[in-house]
C-alpha cells in the first residue's frame, strides 16, 4: 500500500444536503429528501479515498456538495483548512482550480459543438492563461499526458469512443494542476477492457501529479482496485470508512458484509456465504428512524429501532456507525460468527 | 440434459443503413440444452444483444434483418419463421426479459392488467383466472403483498421489484427457454443477487433453459453452466463456466478476464486490452482481434480464422489453435500457463 502522509487535505464535517419537497396547490415544501445526512470524513493529501454504495446512497450528491456545485444545507468543507462552504462565489471559482470533478457520462459532460482543444482550453482561460499559443501547446500536452495525439486537439466529441472522452473529461480536469479530483462514477459506463485503461491512466497520473481522489463508484472491485481508504455509504449515511485492506478483509456494519457478499466474482471456485438482503433501499424523504439500515438488518436490534448509532472508531481508523460496537465487546464475536 | 431446445447455425443478421451494410451479427452458432444456463459474454457492440432479439424475431426491420443461418427452436426453425407462429411462440415457449425494466412495462397499465395479457392471449382461461394465477406468479418471485401490488402502475414499484414482474411475466406460460438480456445490469448488487438468486430457482425448479446476455462476468460465474464469448459479431470461444474463466483459451477471453479488478484478491497492477473494439463491416480480412492481440502473427492479419475444436465441446477462434500451425499449439499452452500464473 502507497505510504500515506497525514496530512489533511479535506475535512468534511457535519455535511447535509436536503431536497425540499413541494406539493399541494401553493406549491409549499412539504418535505425533505436527505440525500446526504450528517456525513463527516477526512481525506489526506496524496490518498484515493474510495465512496461506495448503492444508488440513492447520496455518494455523488455528497461530490457534488464538496465542489459547492449544489450548496449543501449545512455542515463544514475545509480545503487546506479554509471552510469553503461560506466564501463568496469569486472566491469558490478561485479555488476550483484546485478542486477538479470527472463525471460518469463521457457524452454527456463534453460540450457536442466544441472542439476538444476549446473544451480542454476553457478552463485555461478562466483560470487566466490569456495567451492563445499558450494554451493550444498546454492542451496539446495534456492530450498527450492522458494517452491521445496532438492532433486531437481540433476534433468534436462525437469523434471519439467512450474510453477516449473520458480521457478528454480527465485531460480538462488536469488543466489547471488541481490537488483534488473528484471522480463521480468515472468508468461505470466504460466496457470492461476500456475500463482497466482508464483506471490505469488515473493510477499513474495521480503518482505523476501528486493527485488526492474521492473516487466515488458503486462496483466495488472497482473501489477496491483503485482506493487507499474506502467510505460505505447507505440512505445518505457513512457507515463505515477504513483502509481497503480491512475493509474487504474484514467487515464490521452487516451493510458492508452483506453488500460485499453480494458481489459475484468472476472466480468460479470461490464459495461465499452470501447475505441476501431482504426488501428494497427505503426512502430518503422518509428514512427509518434510529439506524437507516434496521428495516433491512439481519443482526436489528430493539435500539436500532430508535437511536441513531453515532460514527464512532472501533479500532484504529476504522469508524462504524452501528449499535453492535456500542463498546460491547461480546457483540464482536456475534458479528464475526456471520 | 441431452435434449437440445435451441441451436443456431451460422445466424447472421446484418443492418442496412445509409452508410452501408453492418454485419451486427456474423454467422454465430450456439446452442442451449434443456434445464441449462448459457452466458453470452461480450463487450458493447459485440452482437449478443441483436443475437437474442433475432431468435425472437425482434429486429427492428428495417433497417435489421437475418440474412441467414438457422434457428432451430425444438427442431422447428424460426429464422423467417412467420408473425403468427413467433406470436403463439413468444411469451408462451420462449420469453424475454430485458436490461430496463422501466421501459419494457407499460406505464398506463397496471402490473396486473399486462400480466393477464400472457394467461389470456396463450391459454385462453377468464379474467379471473388470469388474476390468481397472476397473484400466485408474483408470490412465486418473491413479491410482497402481491394481491395489492397487482393493482399497483409500474412506477409505483422499485427497480428490483420492477424487474421481479418482469420475470414472473415471462416466466408464467412455463416457457422451455427463457432469454435475459442483461436482467441485472441496471439493478444494484444487493438487488441484482436476489434476481439472480430467484433465476437460479426457477431454472432449478422448472427445468427451464436460460440464455443469458451479459459483460459482467461474475454474473456468469455464479449462475452460467457454459459460456459463449462473443467479440465484433463473432462468437470467438465457447467452453464450460469453469474453462471460460479459469482456462480460457482465445487471447481476447484472456485478456477480458485479466482486466478485471478482482475483490478476493491482492492488488496487481490491471492488465488492459490495448486500443478498442472495432467498428463492424462486411469484407473484412484476418482475425477481428489481432490488431489488439499481443500474440498476433502474419497469418492472423491475412486470413480469417475459424472456429477450432480445443477440447471436448471447447471450441476457440484463434489460429494458435489449427492443427496446422503445430508448433503454435505448444506456444498456446505455455501462454495459458503463464495466464494462470499471474
Amino acid at each position: 500500500m502507497r505510504q500515506q502522509l497525514q496530512k489533511p487535505l479535506l475535512e468534511i464535517n457535519g455535511l447535509k444536503k436536503y431536497f425540499p419537497i413541494k406539493g399541494g396547490v401553493l406549491g409549499r415544501t412539504v418535505g425533505e429528501v436527505k440525500a446526504v445526512d450528517d456525513v463527516s470524513f477526512t481525506v489526506f493529501e496524496g490518498e484515493i479515498l474510495g465512496i461506495v454504495g448503492e444508488s440513492g446512497c447520496g455518494k455523488s450528491t455528497t461530490g457534488k456538495a464538496i465542489l459547492r456545485l449544489i450548496e449543501p444545507t449545512a455542515g463544514e468543507v475545509k480545503f487546506e483548512d479554509q471552510d469553503i462552504t461560506h466564501i463568496n462565489a469569486e472566491e469558490m471559482r478561485r479555488l476550483r482550480r484546485d478542486m477538479q470533478i470527472i463525471f460518469q457520462d463521457p457524452y454527456a459532460s463534453l460540450n457536442p459543438r466544441h472542439t476538444v482543444e476549446k473544451i480542454i482550453g476553457e478552463p485555461l482561460l478562466i483560470h487566466g492563461v490569456k495567451n492563445a499559443k499558450e494554451r493550444t501547446s498546454r492542451v496539446k500536452e495534456l492530450l498527450e499526458v492522458v494517452g491521445l495525439s496532438a492532433y486531437h486537439a481540433s476534433r468534436y466529441p462525437h469523434q471519439f469512443s467512450g474510453g477516449q472522452r473520458q480521457r478528454i473529461g480527465i485531460a480538462r480536469a488536469l488543466a489547471n494542476n488541481p490537488k483534488l479530483i473528484i471522480c463521480d462514477e468515472p468508468v461505470s459506463a466504460l466496457d470492461v477492457s476500456v475500463q482497466a485503461q482508464i483506471l490505469n491512466l488515473m493510477e499513474a497520473l495521480r503518482d505523476e501529479f501528486n493527485l488526492t481522489y474521492i473516487f466515488i463508484a458503486h462496483d466495488l472491485s472497482v473501489v477496491k482496485h483503485i482506493s487507499d481508504r474506502v467510505g460505505v455509504m447507505y440512505l445518505g449515511r457513512m457507515v463505515e470508512l477504513t483502509s481497503k485492506d480491512k475493509l474487504y478483509d474484514d467487515a464490521k456494519h452487516p451493510y458492508t458484509q452483506a453488500l460485499l457478499s453480494a458481489v459475484p466474482d468472476p472466480d468460479p471456485d470461490i464459495e461465499k456465504e452470501r447475505v441476501i438482503l431482504k426488501g428494497d433501499v427505503p426512502s430518503p424523504a422518509d428514512p427509518p428512524a434510529g439506524c437507516a439500515f434496521h428495516t433491512r438488518c439481519p443482526m436489528a436490534m430493539d435500539i436500532c429501532k430508535s437511536v441513531r448509532p453515532a460514527f464512532i472508531p472501533v479500532e484504529d481508523n476504522h469508524f462504524v456507525a452501528c449499535h453492535l460496537y456500542d463498546g460491547q465487546q461480546q457483540n464482536l464475536s456475534r458479528i464475526n460468527g456471520l | 440434459m441431452s435434449h437440445t431446445v435451441l441451436e443456431i447455425k451460422s445466424l447472421s443478421t446484418h443492418f442496412f443503413t445509409d452508410s452501408g451494410e453492418v454485419p451486427a451479427v456474423d454467422q454465430v452458432s450456439l446452442h442451449v440444452h434443456k434445464g441449462e444456463v448459457v452466458g453470452v459474454v461480450g463487450e458493447s457492440g459485440c452482437g449478443k444483444s441483436v443475437t437474442s432479439l433475432s431468435i425472437m424475431q425482434l429486429v427492428p426491420n428495417p433497417p435489421g434483418k437475418i440474412v441467414g443461418g438457422e434457428i432451430n427452436y425444438k427442431g422447428e426453425n424460426l429464422a423467417f419463421a412467420s408473425e403468427k407462429r413467433m406470436k403463439k411462440l413468444r411469451g408462451n415457449e420462449i420469453s424475454m426479459i430485458f436490461q430496463e425494466p422501466m421501459t419494457s412495462l407499460n406505464p398506463l397499465f397496471t402490473i396486473g392488467n399486462q400480466m393477464r395479457e400472457a394467461f389470456r392471449f396463450h391459454q385462453k382461461i377468464s379474467k379471473k383466472e388470469a388474476r390468481e394465477k397472476s397473484i400466485s406468479m408474483l408470490k412465486l418471485v418473491g413479491i410482497p403483498r402481491a394481491e395489492s401490488i397487482i393493482d399497483d402502475y409500474p412506477h409505483q414499484l422499485s427497480g428490483g421489484m420492477r424487474q421481479r414482474v418482469m420475470i414472473a411475466m415471462a416466466m408464467s406460460c412455463d416457457p422451455e427457454l427463457l432469454i435475459a438480456d442483461e436482467p441485472t445490469t441496471a439493478l444494484d448488487v444487493t438487488i441484482q443477487a436476489q434476481i439472480l438468486d430467484l433465476m437460479r430457482k426457477l431454472n432449478e425448479e422448472k427445468d427451464t433453459a436460460i440464455l443469458l446476455i451479459t459483460h459482467d462476468l461474475g454474473v456468469v460465474a455464479d449462475i452460467c453452466d457454459r459460456v459463449v464469448v462473443m467479440y465484433a459479431g463473432q462468437v470467438v470461444e465457447e467452453g464450460s463456466k469453469r474453462e471460460i474463466l479459469k482456462d480460457s483459451k482465445h487471447p481476447y477471453s484472456q485478456g477480458l478476464i485479466r482486466s478485471l479488478p478482482r475483490i478476493h484478491e491482492r492488488e496487481q497492477k490491471l492488465y488492459s486490452i490495448p486500443g478498442t473494439v472495432p467498428k463492424p463491416k462486411l469484407g473484412r480480412v484476418g482475425c477481428r482481434f489481432a490488431p489488439r492481440c499481443e500474440f498476433a502473427f502474419d497469418r492472423c492479419f491475412k486470413e480469417n480464422p475459424e472456429l477450432y475444436v480445443t477440447g471436448e465441446g471447447r471450441r476457440s477462434r484463434c489460429f494458435l489453435y489449427d492443427k496446422q500451425e503445430g508448433e503454435s499449439i505448444n506456444d498456446a499452452s505455455t501462454i495459458t500457463e503463464a495466464v494462470i500464473g499471474d
